[in-house]
C-alpha cells in the first residue's frame, strides 16, 4: 500500500521539526523556543498549505504542471501590497494594525485569487497553453501596473514594496499566525473530505458529471479553498511560487497514485518538509539568514522545467 | 423510454441539431449514424444532459433530463464519450471503480467490489486490473472505459464511437458485450452507440437513427433503416447493402 509512505513522511517531519526545535539550544531557552516555535509553525503552516493547494490547483486544472504561483497570484500580491503603500505611505503602512491588516490582505487576495482562478480555469481549463499563456500575460499586466505604480513612490516606500516582495520567515507576526494555523488547518481538513470528489474530477468535467458529481460547485469550492490557502500563507510570509509545485511532484513520486486521500497529506506534509528540513539546513547549519525562499524557488523552477522537458518530449 | 422533443442544439453560436424529434423504446442496442458533422455526438452529449438546448427537452422515462440533479442521472445513464481525460496513473480497477461512485458515492462496499470484479472479467481486463490505464494501448483504454460504464449498472448505456481504437477482434467482442447488456435476462439495458462502421450497425443495431446535417434523416428498426436508398442518400454516395456467407454487409455501389 503507497498509503504505508506516508508514515515515514511523518517521522521525518517530526524529527526535522525537532531538529528546528532544539539543535544547539542554549540560554534562554524558554526565549529561544518560542522564537523557534513561532518561525517553524509558520514553516509548516505555509509548506502544508501551498502543496495541498498546488494538488487541489492541479486537480480542477486538468494538469500536473500547473502551480497559483504560475498563472499569476505573486503577481497579484506584489500589485495589492504597492498599491496599499501608495495609497498609505510607509509610515501608513508600517503603523497599521497588524491583524486587520492581514485580515483585509488576505480577503482581498482570496477574493482576488478566486476571480483569478475562476475566470483562467474556465477560460483555459484543459488547454495548458492557453492557462499557462493567459496567466503570465496577466501576470505581466500585473507586474507592469505594479511597476508604473512604483514609479510614483518615495524611494522609502519602494522599499518597503521591495521587502514586501519576497518571502520572509524571519518576522512572522504570532497573532497572525494564531489565526492563519487553524484556518490553514481548517482549509486542509475540508480539502481532505472531499478526496474523493476530486479523485473523480480526475476523469475530467464530462465524465464526473455523468458519474454524478457536481463538477461546477465542486470546482467553485475548491478555487475558494485554493484561494484560502494561497493567500493566508501569502500575507503571512509573502510568495513562494514553486514550493507547492515542488511538494506537488515529490508526492506523485513519493506516492505513484493519485488518489487525494493520501496525495493531499503527502504534499501537505513534503511542503512542510522541504521548508522546515530547508531552514534548519540554511539557518542552523550553514547560518545563513533569508535564503531559503529563494533556494526553493530556483529548485521548484528547475522541477516545473524538468517536468515541462518530459512531457514535450513524450 | 427516450423522448426527444423539437431539440435544438447550437455549438459555439453553430446551429447544430434542429428541432429533433425522436422516440427510442427502451432495451436493445440502437446505432446512431450518418456522415460527418452530421450531429450524432451532439445529440448524444445532449441525451446525457452535457450540452444544454436552446429549445425543446429530452425526456428519460418521462423525466426532463435537464432538470434532474446529476446524482440521479449517473444513477439512470452512463455515457463513454470520446475524449476521454488522461487518468494518469489510476490502475484500471480503479478506473473501472468510478463507476459505482453514484452508488457508494465515496465507500465502496462488496456489491460495488462485486460489480467492478464482474465487469473486468466481461471485458477481458483481469490481467490488466492493477496497471496504470496511462501504461495501456488505446484499445485498452477504450475497454476499460467501456468496462466502467458497465460497472455503472444503468437502464441507458450511451456510448460515443467506441469501436475507434479498436482492432476488429475487440470491436466485435465489444460489440457482443453490448449485446449481452441489451439482453440482460435480469437487467437489460437501452444502449444507443454512435457507430461509424455501417457493418457493425448492420449486424448488431437493433434500431437505428439516422442523421444528416443536423435533422432526422430516418429511424426505426434496422431492417426499415438499412437499406440502399436510405443510406445511399444518407452519405451522399452509392451503398448497397448485400447478405455475405449470412451476414448483411454494406459495399459501394
Amino acid at each position: 500500500m503507497a498509503e504505508r509512505r506516508l508514515v515515514p513522511l511523518a517521522l521525518l517531519l517530526a524529527l526535522g521539526c525537532a531538529a528546528f526545535l532544539l539543535w544547539n539550544l542554549h540560554a534562554p531557552m524558554g526565549f529561544i523556543l518560542s522564537l523557534r516555535a513561532t518561525k517553524l509553525a509558520a514553516l509548516v503552516v505555509v509548506g502544508a498549505a501551498s502543496g495541498a493547494a498546488t494538488v487541489l490547483f492541479q486537480t480542477v486544472a486538468g494538469n500536473r504542471l500547473i502551480t497559483p504561483g504560475i498563472v499569476g497570484f505573486d503577481a497579484l500580491f506584489v500589485f495589492l501590497q504597492t498599491m496599499l503603500v501608495l495609497a498609505l505611505g510607509s509610515a501608513g503602512y508600517a503603523t497599521l494594525p497588524t491583524l486587520p491588516a492581514f485580515l483585509i490582505e488576505t480577503a482581498c487576495l482570496a477574493g482576488a485569487g478566486v476571480a483569478l482562478f475562476g475566470l483562467l480555469l474556465r477560460r483555459g481549463a484543459g488547454d495548458l497553453i492557453r492557462l499557462v499563456l493567459s496567466g503570465l500575460i496577466l501576470g505581466v499586466m500585473l507586474r507592469g501596473l505594479s511597476g508604473f505604480a512604483q514609479r510614483l513612490l518615495e524611494p522609502s516606500e519602494f522599499a518597503v514594496v521591495q521587502q514586501a516582495s519576497f518571502a520572509s520567515f524571519g518576522a512572522v507576526d504570532r497573532a497572525q499566525l494564531a489565526l492563519a494555523g487553524p484556518l490553514l488547518a481548517l482549509a486542509l481538513l475540508i480539502a481532505w473530505r472531499l478526496s474523493s470528489r476530486l479523485d473523480l474530477a480526475l476523469l475530467g468535467r464530462d465524465k464526473a458529471i455523468t458519474l454524478g458529481l457536481d463538477f461546477d460547485r465542486l470546482l467553485l469550492g475548491v478555487l475558494a479553498l485554493i484561494a484560502v490557502m494561497v493567500a493566508v500563507s501569502t500575507a503571512l510570509v509573502g510568495p513562494v511560487a514553486f514550493l507547492g509545485l515542488l511538494a506537488a511532484a515529490l508526492a506523485h513520486a513519493l506516492l505513484g497514485h493519485p488518489r487525494h486521500a493520501a496525495l493531499l497529506p503527502a504534499a501537505a506534509g513534503l511542503g512542510a518538509l522541504i521548508l522546515v528540513a530547508g531552514q534548519f539546513l540554511f539557518e542552523r547549519l550553514l547560518g545563513f539568514e533569508s535564503t531559503l525562499a529563494v533556494i526553493v524557488e530556483f529548485l521548484g523552477g528547475l522541477v516545473f522545467l524538468a517536468l515541462v522537458l518530459r512531457k514535450a518530449a513524450r | 423510454m427516450i423522448e426527444i422533443e423539437n431539440l435544438r442544439v447550437e455549438r459555439d453560436g453553430t446551429p447544430v441539431l434542429h428541432d429533433l424529434s425522436l422516440s427510442l423504446p427502451s432495451g436493445g442496442i440502437t446505432a446512431l449514424i450518418g456522415p460527418n458533422g452530421a450531429g450524432k455526438s451532439t445529440l448524444l452529449l445532449a441525451m446525457a444532459g452535457l450540452v444544454s438546448p436552446m429549445a425543446g427537452r429530452v425526456r428519460l422515462d418521462g423525466c426532463d433530463l435537464h432538470a434532474m440533479r446529476p446524482q440521479a442521472r449517473a444513477l439512470r445513464l452512463a455515457f463513454l464519450g470520446q475524449d476521454q481525460a488522461q487518468a494518469s496513473r489510476l490502475t484500471v480497477r480503479d478506473l473501472v471503480g468510478f463507476g459505482r461512485w453514484p452508488h457508494h458515492r465515496g465507500r465502496p462496499g462488496p456489491a460495488d467490489q462485486a460489480a467492478v470484479a464482474g465487469a473486468l472479467s466481461l471485458f477481458g481486463l483481469n490481467e490488466l486490473a492493477e496497471r496504470p490505464v496511462s501504461s495501456l494501448s488505446g484499445g485498452q483504454r477504450q475497454r476499460s472505459q467501456i468496462a466502467m460504464a458497465h460497472a455503472q449498472a444503468t437502464p441507458l448505456v450511451l456510448l460515443d464511437e467506441p469501436l475507434s481504437a479498436l482492432d476488429p477482434r475487440y470491436a466485435r467482442e465489444v460489440m457482443e458485450a453490448l449485446v449481452a447488456m441489451s439482453h440482460d435476462a435480469v437487467a437489460p439495458r437501452s444502449v444507443v452507440v454512435v457507430l461509424h462502421d455501417l457493418g457493425m450497425a448492420t449486424r448488431y443495431a437493433d434500431r437505428v437513427v439516422a442523421l444528416k446535417q443536423g435533422h432526422l434523416a430516418a429511424s426505426g428498426p434496422r431492417r426499415e433503416v438499412m437499406r440502399d436508398r436510405v443510406l445511399s442518400d444518407l452519405f451522399d454516395t452509392g451503398l448497397k447493402l448485400r447478405e455475405v456467407e449470412g451476414a448483411d454487409v454494406v459495399l459501394p455501389a
